[in-house]
């Protein structure tokens, strides 16, 4: 089993770090009017525990060559992407003053052109493909790197999601981990009534895949499977991370409007109120 | 050209252990010689070409070189917009390669007839698009494309299509046109596998009095664009030849140059296939006679405009 190879003085507080993460989005969408702070909020504790505790990563040499690979797919959620990477230092917590904004870096959905990010995600369902891709680079290469893959559970209605977990799955690549953010609630519903993923666990096992559930909020859990890959020798994993749109904040918690609207000054207030006070 | 490209493929692989070679489920026949020599860098990835183009980004985003491998639009259409953003826009070393472009499989209708792609490919950011005349550009297209790194596209032929150029001499520069006949008053200027019918059309002209050029130009993006303009410049008749619909191809490409001329300037004229026209089952030369792009057909246009011409200037 492979274990965790960042350095522990290179470890953060994971719940110190997630809290971050909320309140620069917070912050970056509230200053420009944006979109997806629910989704973003919903993964903001699967991105502090890989960044914080468990990839192999070097900020400072983003483009190292056996750095593990991740691909954000769920695109939208580059709020907390580009919090994530500002706040383990792939660039300054500056250029987040600068989210969307006329000729800066940081689009709207994540792009390859912010140091960290492998991927220009924002069209749903084109991640696992590239990581997939990537996990069987390593494999030709023979490199112990690792490929990390966030999707959301709405892009998993996409026919290439399935294409690649046939692949990855036929292929045995263990070097491939999928982390579902599955909030129940994609762009205009609830997944149970649009389209239905349940059996989930069991479509991604029919596929070849090992499968974890965890609560994608609680730190301890997601640190101690993601510090324990492969989740089966000669297979490729999935957590399925259940987790509550908009977490964090109690307004916006379960609410399919907050993949939408962003906070107005008092809604900021109390939104960053609540975030402090889970100290 | 199917076998060209895999011989010279192979050649490559063997020179460089970073060539990687992905296919949908296609290839019978063709691809065994590479499967066999390089099992450990060919994947089947099944009938599957939207994960085959995002894997391709992914290995290319990881230090390949990657070549995809499918018919007609399977390659290039039906996954598009991973063929867009994973690989184009990242400018990942994929080399997408199309077989039986234009209606080389004719009588199997509409579903397999590659005649759009170029339409959507030559506009995509780092896009190379490579439609080579025959055996030997096919060879040097694929090198050139390798070398240069970057996204391509590799349109090529069916299978058994005349060898057009001395392999022992035949020299490319990336991106050049290719001189086939020095360029007249009339010249065609002609992409990918219809060249064998140009050069006979030119020959058909000869014997009847008619000198006419025929430049070869496998590089749709990047354009020669100089050729371009100095063929415009010296000829009254230029005519685009490809297997392709007229709009938004080479013909296009070459009419966005030749639109931009101060006069005098050649008169441009376009041909290729018909949109809205594949409703009539026919094989790729009943096809090609249909839509005007046969060497009896391109000659005989060019009898007519020559006559016109002759006309314009009795009457003035």
């Amino acid at each position: 089993m492979n274990s965790c190879a960042s350095p522990s003085d290179n470890r953060v507080d994971t719940a110190d770090l997630a809290r971050r993460i909320r309140k620069d989005v917070l912050r970056m969408v509230h200053r420009t009017r944006a979109s997806h702070v629910g989704s973003c909020f919903s993964m903001a504790d699967m991105m502090a525990v890989l960044y914080g505790r468990c990839l192999r990563i070097d900020p400072l040499h983003p483009d190292a060559a056996d750095r593990d690979r991740v691909v954000v797919s769920k695109g939208h959620a580059a709020a907390a992407v580009y919090a994530t990477l500002a706040n383990r230092g792939f660039f300054p917590l500056e250029w987040l003053d600068h989210y969307t904004e006329n000729g800066g870096l940081l689009a709207g959905h994540a792009s390859h052109n912010v140091p960290g990010i492998e991927l220009s995600t924002g069209s749903l369902g084109h991640g696992l493909s590239v990581g997939t891709g990537m996990a069987l680079a390593a494999r030709v290469q023979q490199s112990e790197r690792r490929t990390f893959v966030v999707l959301s559970d709405g892009e998993c209605d996409e026919g290439s999601i399935w294409e690649a977990a046939l692949f990855a799955g036929h292929h045995g690549l263990d070097n491939l981990t999928v982390l579902v953010d599955y909030n129940k609630i994609q762009s205009f519903g609830r997944v149970a009534d649009i389209l239905r993923l349940e059996p989930f666990a069991d479509k991604w096992r029919s596929f070849g895949w090992a499968v974890r559930e965890v609560d994608g909020h609680d730190h301890a859990a997601l640190a101690e499977t993601l510090e324990s890959l492969p989740l089966s020798a000669g297979q490729p994993g999935v957590l399925l991370c259940h987790t509550v749109k908009g977490k964090g904040v109690s307004f916006m918690e379960d609410q399919m409007v907050w993949h939408y609207k962003s906070p107005n000054d008092e809604q900021l207030a109390q939104a960053l109120r609540e975030l402090e006070n889970a100290r | 050209m199917r076998n060209a490209f895999v011989d010279e493929l192979c050649r490559i692989a063997r020179e460089r252990k970073d060539v990687v070679l992905l296919t949908g489920d296609l290839g019978f026949s063709v691809l065994e010689k590479f499967a066999e020599e390089f099992p450990e860098r060919y994947f089947n990835v099944g009938i599957a070409e939207q994960n085959m183009a995002g894997m391709a980004a992914g290995l290319a985003l990881s230090g390949l070189t990657v070549v995809t491998y499918s018919i007609a639009n399977f390659a290039i259409v039906r996954c598009l917009e991973q063929v867009r953003n994973d690989i184009c826009y990242h400018g990942g070393a994929v080399i997408v390669v199309s077989v039986g472009t234009g209606v080389a499989y004719g009588s199997q209708g509409y579903t397999h007839h590659g005649i759009e792609d170029m339409a959507f490919t030559r506009v995509l950011p780092n896009m190379a698009v490579i439609a080579p005349g025959d055996p030997v550009e096919t060879r040097h297209g694929l090198r050139a494309l390798v070398e240069r790194g970057g996204p391509g596209s590799l349109r090529l032929g069916r299978g058994g299509e005349p060898v057009l150029h001395d392999p022992e001499t035949f020299r490319w520069t990336f991106g050049k046109a290719v001189p086939l006949i020095a360029p007249q008053s009339v010249t065609f200027l002609s992409t990918g596998v219809i060249l064998g019918e140009v050069l006979a059309a030119a020959d058909l002209l000869q014997r009847q009095g008619i000198a006419a050029g025929v430049l070869s130009m496998p590089s749709v993006e990047p354009l020669d664009v100089e050729a371009v303009i100095a063929a415009a410049r010296h000829a009254r008749l230029l005519i685009t030849v490809e297997e392709h619909v007229r709009e938004g191809g080479f013909g296009g490409a070459v009419a966005e140059i030749v639109a931009g001329l101060p006069a005098p300037r050649a008169r441009l004229i376009r041909t290729g296939i018909a949109r809205n026209t594949a409703k009539i089952v026919g094989d790729q030369a009943f096809l090609r006679r249909t839509n005007g792009i046969d060497a009896a057909s391109l000659a005989a246009l060019v009898e007519g405009e020559m006559a016109a011409f002759v006309a314009v200037e009795n009457n003035t």
